[in-house]
């Protein structure tokens, strides 16, 4: 594997780590409902990594993360919701058989693009689908046209809140502001235990290691130093017979595909999807899990997700009104005084200070690259 | 009136406006096959343009840019590009966070789409023609270094390299030895006679010194035309020359 | 969507809701040029413009409690002394913001669009402290309330004429700022080559600070408009912020009267169309329209072809 991945020993050990504390460390130290909250923290770390590739190596920065996130979570929930709709548990309705939201909103017949969503496989082949078809839409419009740096940002935040809005709008058939809730079983599956849930959250951490090792292979290619090239010199590349185009195209489409698996196994741990995932706030929110984590490091995404969410939930439980205070503090702090986040803190202040067999490293030649505009 | 086929590259009445700015105006000119061709003309004379528009940088208004034959003007950069055309640009522009060695090896004409890209293999053809070119623009003891730390002359050189190895027909430079010493001066010169062996270029240029030293034909551009063409000791002499650039 | 209507009525509604839409056409264009002033001049992206407009909203809605309390013979010009202070206001925080923050990042345009998101949170936070969640309202001056009848269904809204009237008085001024006067020649050889204006003595540390206190005081301005048509809350702000950085990008970001032909364009359609359809409806085809004819045109309405 580490040779598929052109790693060295430092990687290889961050990688060995990670999985310890995943699969180790944290299923031995927490409780089930606590294991289960780290679950679902370690979903957003699935956009966060995608981020990575996407803004710290490509320079594109997007703000509308949460618009996959949230389609691969929705293609999830409409699965587990038709499945929890049987006539049967659904009697008391005026049209049973469809779910419980569409019977409050007068919607009497189940819209036609739910009913391809009783098929398991179909749900689990649009979950990445539909959100990377998406992104794909949106990239070829926008990268074929030139438009990049802020005005890229600034569109895909609008297409956030389009979405949002337009879930919130359409009660009938997306559960409006509520979303899609009790969601019960996965093939007769029940998903509220305990015990289903501390496996959705080993089968969560696995999909996330397959995003870290699809990531760290990109990056370890000539793609990933194209990247890094166009970030910078975007002309160049061009000018160098690359259809720049079609690199931030296909980047930005991983990370789509991957905040939407993200999205889905939220869904299932947690239990229900909403409109609150998919808006302008959790998209931003998504971007400083990144920007913490260092927006240069793979693994680096996954520990800022954790220590930022688990510093949200800290506070919101004991100080809730200083949350914001803190959270503005960090999007201003790593911006201003970190700007290759905790990684960046790793390299530059621990590693070279650890023994060379450890993964210790002297100080680099120069200081890290600066980060993209 | 000279087939426009029997030449590598034919620029013929391209004209370029800017809300009615016109920056290059009606402009027709020949390269041939491994000439090395200067452009010289004042400032604002219109010669990035003219570069720009052959690569495809800026779309031209009007008139054609056939390159061996070939129609550039309705192609993406990208495809002008891999039809053989090259292009350095002003200021050195090369990736400042990659090495040196990965410098050249992204312009390797190999592995140039998503995938092609994603299955790269740094085999040992890369490798031998990576180190052959860092060789010949004077940097094959700082293959391992980061770009950034290069003088501003051996940026200028690693841009050039970074051509030659797409092994382009046609190469066209903005100002290379703009920001050098005298020493490496010499040596570009030196370098662009051996690069023309096999390929032509064309090069814009202020110092008067380097374009004697190795213009085989000058193009003189002012206020977007042709103002005179030959070799430099006839365009030197050309009475139109003398008024543009030493004013009235 | 029209059924039902006969063509004079359909006639009559789209004029009421184009004045209807007059008022928020006025706080697009007031939002916007800040933003606009900002982010075109200096490549900023500044998230928290919404929170400055907020805060002018909250001085307003200070001053007016301030004036019926003590000096209530003075109610009738309250709002001119709040708009002033609102001014001053945002301006202040926006120099000290500049100084603070911004001129760390000017050459990081991504990263400030994430650290003024963080400045935002901040102050969203901070006005909740201060004034409660709850959302507050102003008490107009007699003469502005009420309304007269152009015809006998059309109602024109004297307060939507008056706050118009301000905007273009301020437009008007920031063009002449912008265009005629000597700041704004500054602002603009800043913005076009920095090392340049440096050397023949612009202070660009003092213009950039300037111009973006400039900006965010219209923003206070805008704040002072808003508390005319919506009620003043921490996080209302946050609402506006993407339909004005669309007014901003949809009318090419350096184009003054772009900024306000995309402004007139946006809040009339959508006003418009919230007649017929659902308020959320109606925003939701607003904004996938201006996406939309951004992907075709990314440069936006107003822009000059240049040599890049």
């Amino acid at each position: 594997m580490a040779r598929i991945l052109n790693m060295d020993r430092t990687q290889l050990l961050g990688f060995v780590l990670l999985a310890a504390l995943v699969f180790l460390v944290l299923p031995l130290a927490l409780d089930a409902f606590r294991l289960n909250m780290v679950g679902k923290y370690l979903t957003y770390a699935f956009v966060a990594v995608g981020l990575v590739l996407c803004w710290g190596y490509g320079g594109i920065l997007s703000l509308g993360q949460g618009v996959f996130f949230g389609l691969g979570g929705y293609c999830m929930a409409m699965f587990l919701k038709l499945e929890a709709s049987t006539p049967e548990a659904t009697a008391i309705q005026s049209t049973p058989g469809i779910p419980d939201f569409m019977d409050w909103n007068q919607v009497t017949a189940l819209p036609w693009f739910w009913e391809p969503f009783h098929n398991l496989a179909f749900t689990l082949f649009a979950v990445i689908a539909v959100p990377v078809a998406f992104a794909f839409i949106i990239g070829v419009a926008m990268f074929k046209r030139r438009v990049g740096g802020v005005y890229f940002a600034i569109i895909t935040q609008a297409v956030a809140a389009i979405l949002s809005i337009l879930i919130i709008g359409q009660q009938g058939y997306t559960g409006g502001v509520n979303g899609i809730t009790d969601l019960r079983t996965l093939l007769g599956w029940d998903i509220r235990t305990d015990s289903a849930r501390t496996i959705l959250y080993f089968v969560n951490g696995g999909l996330l290691f397959v995003c870290l090792f699809i990531a760290a292979w990109i990056k370890s290619t000539k793609f990933g130093r194209i990247l890094v090239a166009m970030r910078g010199r975007e002309d160049r590349v061009r000018f160098s017979g690359y259809d720049v185009s079609a690199f931030k195209i296909f980047v930005f489409c991983v990370a789509a595909g991957m905040a939407a698996v993200g999205g889905a196994m939220f869904t299932l741990q947690v239990g229900f999807m909403s409109p609150t995932f998919v808006g302008i706030v959790p998209s931003i929110e998504m971007v400083i899990f990144c920007a913490v984590g260092g927006r240069l490091s793979i693994l680096g995404a996954v520990y800022g997700t954790l220590l930022v969410n688990w510093g949200k939930t800290t506070f919101s439980e004991t100080f809730p009104e200083l949350w914001l205070f803190a959270m503005g503090a960090v999007f201003i702090g790593v911006v201003l005084a970190f700007p290759n986040g905790l990684a960046g803190l790793w390299t530059d202040h621990v590693a070279p200070r650890l023994p060379r067999r450890l993964g210790g490293r002297p100080r680099p030649e120069a200081a890290q690259p600066a980060p993209a505009e | 009136m000279p087939n426009a086929t029997d030449f590598l590259l034919a620029v013929e009445d391209l004209t370029v406006s800017f809300d009615g700015f016109k920056a290059v105006d009606n402009l027709s000119f020949y390269v041939d096959e491994n000439e090395l061709r200067v452009i010289i003309g004042p400032n604002g004379a219109g010669k990035t343009t003219v570069l720009d528009l052959i690569c495809g940088r800026t779309r031209a208004t009007a008139g054609s840019i056939r390159f061996r034959g070939r129609e550039l003007t309705a192609l993406r950069e990208y495809e002008i590009v891999r039809a053989g055309v090259g292009r350095k640009f002003q200021n050195p522009s090369i990736y400042e966070d990659l090495t040196v060695f990965e410098n050249l090896e992204i312009s390797f004409p190999r592995g140039r789409s998503v995938f092609g890209a994603l299955a790269f293999k740094r085999d040992a053809e890369v490798i031998e023609r990576v180190e052959a070119v860092a060789e010949s623009i004077f940097l094959a003891d700082q293959l391992n270094r980061r770009a950034e730390l290069l003088s501003h002359g051996q940026k200028q050189w690693l841009e050039i390299g970074m051509l030659l190895i797409q092994q382009p027909d046609l190469l066209m430079l903005d100002e290379p030895v703009a920001g050098m010493s005298v020493a490496e001066r010499v040596k570009t010169a030196e370098l662009l006679h051996r690069i023309c062996a096999d390929r032509a270029v064309l090069v814009i240029e202020h110092d008067m010194k380097f374009v004697e030293d190795i213009a085989h034909k000058v193009t003189v551009l002012h206020q977007g035309k042709r103002l005179s063409e030959g070799p430099m000791h006839a365009v030197k002499t050309d009475p139109k020359v003398i008024e543009v650039y030493l004013g009235h | 969507m029209f059924d039902g209507y006969t063509m004079g009525e359909i006639g009559a509604i789209f004029a009421m809701q184009g004045f209807a839409g007059l008022i928020l056409f006025s706080v697009f264009v007031l939002m916007a040029l800040g933003l606009a002033i900002i982010f075109g001049q200096m490549g900023v992206i500044n998230m928290a413009h919404g929170e400055f407009m907020i805060l002018g909203a909250y001085v307003t809605y200070l001053c007016s409690n301030f004036f019926a309390d003590y000096i209530p013979a003075l109610f009738g010009i309250y709002f001119f002394v709040a708009m002033f202070l609102a001014f001053l206001a945002a301006g202040a925080l926006g120099a000290l913001v500049e100084w603070a923050m911004i001129r760390h990042l000017y050459r990081r345009p991504l990263d400030t669009l994430l650290a003024t998101w963080g400045l935002s949170l901040i102050l969203q936070q901070t006005y909740r402290s201060i004034f409660g969640a709850r959302e507050v309202g102003v008490t107009l001056p007699d003469w502005l309330m009420g309304s007269f009848a152009l015809t006998d269904i059309i109602d024109v809204q004297i307060n939507g004429l008056f706050v118009m009237g301000l905007t273009l008085l301020i437009t008007v001024g920031v063009g002449l700022l912008m265009f005629k006067a000597r700041f704004g020649r500054q602002v603009r050889a800043v913005m076009q080559n920095r090392m340049m204006a440096g050397a023949v003595g612009i202070d660009t540390e003092k213009v950039d600070r300037k111009t973006f206190a400039l900006g965010c005081g219209i923003a206070g301005v805008a704040g002072s408009a808003f508390t005319m048509i919506g009620s003043t809350g921490p996080t209302a702000g946050q609402l506006y912020i993407v339909d004005t950085f669309l007014v901003v990008v949809f009318g090419g970001a350096q184009s003054l009267l772009g900024t306000i032909a995309s402004a007139f364009t946006i809040s009339q359609s959508q006003s418009a169309m919230e007649f017929f359809l659902s308020g959320s409806m109606a925003k939701v085809l607003t904004l996938l329209t201006v996406v939309g004819i951004l992907m075709l045109r990314p440069q936006g309405l107003f822009s000059l072809k240049v040599r890049r």
